[in-house]
């Protein structure tokens, strides 16, 4: 464009094109927000939306809930577990997106319960009074720094061994429950089982999967953990990680691993095809065992895990602050965790109930998995849920393990020594805030 | 989002005997609202047509640029205000600590080991990545039977999922029972573990990323041989060039924008490899997945951006990362770009 007279005409002209466009862009924007506005009228048609991290045993039970809520539609969404928890945080953040429910799992609650002004106060809703029931250290998890009640539990992962009976056959070693359980009260116990089952096993198969899980596990079970209860980091000087580090490389040392990390292709097909023989099994990985390894039923069984009871994993369900329907949210939650639906699910899927009183109902201390052996299912997980000490969580938890996990799995593939790996822990942890 | 603009602009154009449609138009000149003069007609008609001719081109790339502002530029800028503050994405008080970020980052040797597998990865698999598909295209670039099944062929990597890909290619580079690594026995010079090295990761990948673009940019380069004139290479062969002097002499200065922009192109897309590590340490460690294995002993600089941002949530550092990031891939492209439009030497015809 020659003369500025020229270039005052385009401006002329484009100014309004400009204008005319980015409403169009706003309109896009702006659209669809507004569809769904209004306070809970029971009459008014509502849709709220489940968000979780793989199957929750839910789908029945929402069923039940239309019955009682008519004019309420419920759909699930389920993602990866990393995944969900990383688009919640970014739905969070940008103020949209979000489920109406939202699973939270308690390697990650205390990073969200840190921010309680993104979710709904859940005592506004009169859940508070669901206290009594819970387990106490549970219902502690999901409440916010400030006092909000951000989540209220649905299951916890007390401890327990999975094994192979036949794999244990072929070794000489006792297949029967009690019996295995005997063979291993302490972890150096697991060790020299271990060992023995090597001697005598079919070459292609290990005695467990991966130190990884191990690792996690016998942190689990010491009073303190990774954080202390003023939220410092303690991998350094806490003695119980350094416990559960040098038993890690004592097991890698032995030859007792697979050297197949958790919940990788590999190790899905690792519980068909028996490419080890013991794998920690929380409560909620009944379920996935079984999943995986359909053609192997009859094979698993399930023994008290070594070293004394411990937690692993577990949720909380939440109602982000974005949600438009907080009240029929806190309906849907209060509905799922109730007493009675928590021993559905576990009956269903496995995910064991968060709320102590079931523990001795005769329904679930009865309660047999017929995959697993017919092992008394209820019976294991309550007597493991009754003795689980609580233990404080942190904030970047995932994180924390994530830096050890992978110095275990340095030394596993011998890539540095156990010093040097160790060292390199701790470097990591340090720039972890 | 074309339409409304082009719409307004027929609108704009004063159609013959009528009054000038325009007057109705928000998008015209005249949306401002004075009303035009029947008298004044004829020498407006021809302000407005230099108008059109001098302004609707602009009207016509503003789409472009609007959308480009909105999805690059304000995305660019805004990276750069949060990388100067220490943002977590959980938390709502995000205070500006400056160039804090960028210090910690020249002082993270985590950040340049990333640098460092990133330009490794990129140079294992740019240069063998060219260099093959400038040979495949010269070999296709003869009449041929079948040559659309050919053609069809090289493209045929590009369009499987990237997901599919480092699956299956991870289950050829498995440690117990990959294929590579069964002939490798059975060769006699023994198993790899693939994963756990420096060097072996990085080739597993370069591989990985071969094999979806090789015939992508081959076909680039055929669309650009099928240019060269025939009777070059005919003066050629006459006097007794090879095969491969002819593709040396005559077809890559011909070709040289192509190779140009290839080059251009794949260093971009290698400086920003994300899915490959991420899904390679994913089939072998699911904690490994995001810091690269466990000596992030492959994990790319965009691995290590999702690592920091989506991962610890630490989004100002990722955007100081990111800046960098960008920084960086300029200035590979650049030192690249010199070092092709060098390699004219004497190969002019």
């Amino acid at each position: 464009m020659g003369t500025p007279h020229a270039g005052r005409r385009v401006v002329r002209f484009v100014a309004p094109m400009l204008a005319a466009s980015l409403l169009t862009l706003t309109a896009c924007g702006g659209g669809g927000s507004d569809a769904t506005t209004g306070g809970g009228q029971s009459t008014e048609k509502i849709k709220l939306s489940v968000g979780l991290f793989g199957d929750f045993g839910f789908k029945p039970l929402y069923e039940e809930f239309k019955k009682t809520h008519p004019n309420v539609e419920i759909e699930e969404r389920q993602a990866a577990y990393a995944d969900h928890h990383t688009n919640l945080a970014a739905h969070l953040a940008t103020g949209a997106g979000a489920a109406d429910v939202e699973a939270i799992e308690v390697g990650y609650i205390s990073q969200f319960t840190s921010q309680p002004d993104k979710f709904h106060d859940l005592k506004q809703y009169g859940l508070d009074k669901r206290q009594g029931e819970y387990l106490d250290w549970k219902w502690q998890q999901g409440v916010a720094p400030d006092g909000a009640l951000i989540g209220l539990g649905t299951d916890v992962g007390g401890l327990a061994m999975c094994y192979r009976t036949d794999l244990f056959e072929k070794a000489g070693l006792p297949s029967k429950r009690d019996e295995v359980s005997a063979l291993w009260p302490t972890w150096e116990q697991y060790i020299e089982t271990g060992r023995k089952f090597a001697a005598k096993a079919p070459k292609d198969a290990k005695f467990f999967d991966s130190p990884g899980e191990i690792f996690r596990a016998i942190i689990a079970q010491a009073p303190v953990g990774v954080y202390d209860a003023q939220n410092n980091i303690v991998v350094a000087t806490n003695p119980d990680v350094k416990k559960a580090w040098d038993l890690s490389v004592q097991m890698i040392d032995a030859g007792l691993s697979a050297k197949i990390g958790a919940f990788t292709p590999e190790w899905n097909t690792g519980f068909a095809k028996g490419s080890f023989a013991t794998v920690i099994c929380p409560a909620w990985m009944t379920a996935y065992i079984q999943d995986q390894a359909k053609n192997a039923a009859g094979k698993w069984d399930i023994a008290t895990v070594p070293g004394g009871a411990g937690n692993s994993g577990g949720s909380h369900l939440t109602v982000p602050k974005q949600s438009k329907h907080p009240k029929e949210a806190a309906e849907l939650i209060e509905f799922l965790t109730s007493a009675q639906n928590q021993a559905a699910v576990f009956k269903a899927i496995g995910n064991f109930p968060s709320i102590p009183s079931l523990y001795d109902q005769p329904d679930i201390q009865n309660f047999t998995k017929d995959f697993f052996n017919d092992a008394p299912v209820g019976k294991i997980y309550s007597d493991a849920a009754k003795n689980l000490k609580p233990q404080h969580l942190g904030p970047r938890e995932g994180d924390v393990r994530t830096a050890v996990g992978n110095g275990i799995g340095r030394v596993e593939q011998g890539k540095q020594s156990p010093d040097e790996a160790w060292a390199q822990v701790l470097k990591d942890v340090e720039g972890i805030k | 989002m074309a339409s409304p603009p082009g719409g307004s602009l027929r609108t704009a154009t004063p159609s013959p005997g009528g009054p000038p449609a325009a007057q109705s138009s928000p998008g015209g000149p005249s949306g401002t609202g004075t009303p035009a003069h029947p008298r004044a007609a004829s020498g407006w008609r021809s302000r407005l047509h230099r108008l059109d001719r001098q302004a609707s081109p602009y009207a016509y790339v503003a789409p472009f640029f609007l959308l480009f502002a909105a999805f690059g530029v304000f995305p660019l800028i805004y990276t750069a205000w949060v990388s100067l503050h220490d943002w977590n994405l959980l938390s709502s008080d995000n205070p500006f600590i400056g160039l804090d970020n960028y210090k910690a980052l020249f002082a993270d040797g985590y950040f340049w080991n990333a640098a460092f597998n990133t330009l490794s990865i990129g140079v294992l698999s740019a240069v063998p990545q060219l260099l093959l598909a400038l040979v495949l295209a010269h070999l296709l670039n003869r009449p041929l039977r079948a040559q659309t099944l050919f053609r069809i062929t090289l493209l045929l990597p590009n369009v499987t999922s990237v997901v599919a890909v480092v699956v299956i290619f991870s289950q050829l580079f498995g440690r117990d029972f990959g294929l590579i690594n069964m002939v490798l026995d059975w060769l006699g010079f023994g198993r790899i573990n693939w994963q756990a090295g420096v060097a072996t990761s990085h080739v597993a990948i370069a591989v990985m990323i071969m094999w979806r673009w090789t015939g992508y940019n081959a076909l680039i380069y055929l669309a650009a041989m099928q240019a060269v004139p025939r009777e070059i290479y005919e003066a050629a062969t006459l006097d007794g060039a090879s095969s491969l002097k002819q593709l040396w002499g005559i077809t890559l200065p011909m070709i040289r924008p192509t190779v140009i922009f290839t080059v251009i192109v794949t260093t971009i897309g290698s400086m920003q490899i994300i899915a490959e590590p991420l899904l390679f340490g994913a089939q072998v460690s699911n904690g490994a997945a995001a810091t690269g294995g466990t000596d992030r002993q492959f994990q790319t600089l965009a691995l290590y951006l999702y690592e920091k941002g989506f991962r610890s949530f630490e989004f100002g550092y990722a955007s100081a990362a990111a800046w960098m990031m960008f920084l960086l891939v300029v200035v590979v492209v650049a030192f690249n770009y010199l070092v092709v439009r060098r390699m004219r030497g004497g190969l002019d015809v």
